[in-house]
């Protein structure tokens, strides 16, 4: 199935791009997407323990699992105000 | 009238924010309002800040504010909250920003008003890119949970200090 995957900030920076396309197979959870990105960019790897992620604009937590055309979101640790 | 809870570009307007949250038809029962403006600071961690740039996820960042808004009513009944943040390209002594609270009484807006602002840094998704003389780099501070009760009680307690 296929997934939106949004990152931000420095995650955006390592990418390279604020969106990407991914397949992925049915039944995959956040934290299965997450591991597939990191193989993709090892720099990714440091915020194992720090990320918080979202699916279609709620937070989410990592065994949550993905829908087909679900927008998923990794967020680094964040620095409003 | 401007929104109650909001992200964008535009520049921010306390005056207006606080306007926003005496709008209500419960306003003539209120005794305060308490604002902050929070701004770019020419300094951080030892080094000279030229600018931020602000990056946020829109759609869950007003969620977030939601939910503080809900997480107040629930501490403090009788307060309502505005909060409006400003993304994109801010200069030094410009506002990121900005809160109004009002209640009947004083404490309670104080309270709010402190919560709201640590709450946003607890849990807001929005991200500070800070350049600085000699380089830049992405300000990275809580790991957003919203659900996290140690997050939750310290947001408390420096409120009600």
């Amino acid at each position: 199935m296929r997934v939106t995957v949004r990152v931000f900030a420095r995650l955006r920076d390592i990418t390279g791009a604020a969106e990407l396309a991914r397949e992925l197979a049915p039944g995959a959870t956040i934290g299965d997407l997450w591991r597939q990105l990191a193989g993709e960019f090892p720099e990714l790897a440091v915020y194992e323990r720090s990320i918080s992620s979202a699916i279609n604009a709620d937070y989410a937590r990592m065994d949550q699992v993905i829908g087909e055309g679900d927008e998923i979101a990794f967020l680094p640790p964040v620095s409003g105000g | 009238m401007l929104p109650l809870l909001a992200i964008g570009s535009a520049p921010l307007e306390l005056e207006r924010v606080a306007a926003a949250v005496g709008a209500g038809p419960e306003a003539g029962a209120d005794g305060a309002v308490v604002t902050f403006l929070g701004l770019v600071r020419n300094h951080n961690l030892g080094r000279s800040v030229r600018y931020l740039e602000y990056e946020a996820y829109e759609p869950l960042a007003l969620k977030a504010f939601a939910r503080i808004a809900a997480e107040i009513a629930e501490r403090w009944p009788n307060a309502r909250l505005a909060l409006h943040h400003r993304t994109g390209r801010l200069e030094v002594g410009e506002a990121s920003v900005a809160i109004a609270a009002r209640s009947p009484h004083r404490g309670d807006a104080y309270a709010a008003c402190r919560y709201a602002i640590e709450r946003i840094k607890q849990i807001a998704p929005i991200w500070k890119h800070e350049f600085f003389e000699g380089g830049e780099v992405w300000i990275e501070g809580a790991t957003a949970n919203p659900d996290d009760p140690g997050a939750l009680a310290e947001a408390e307690r420096i409120a009600c200090a």
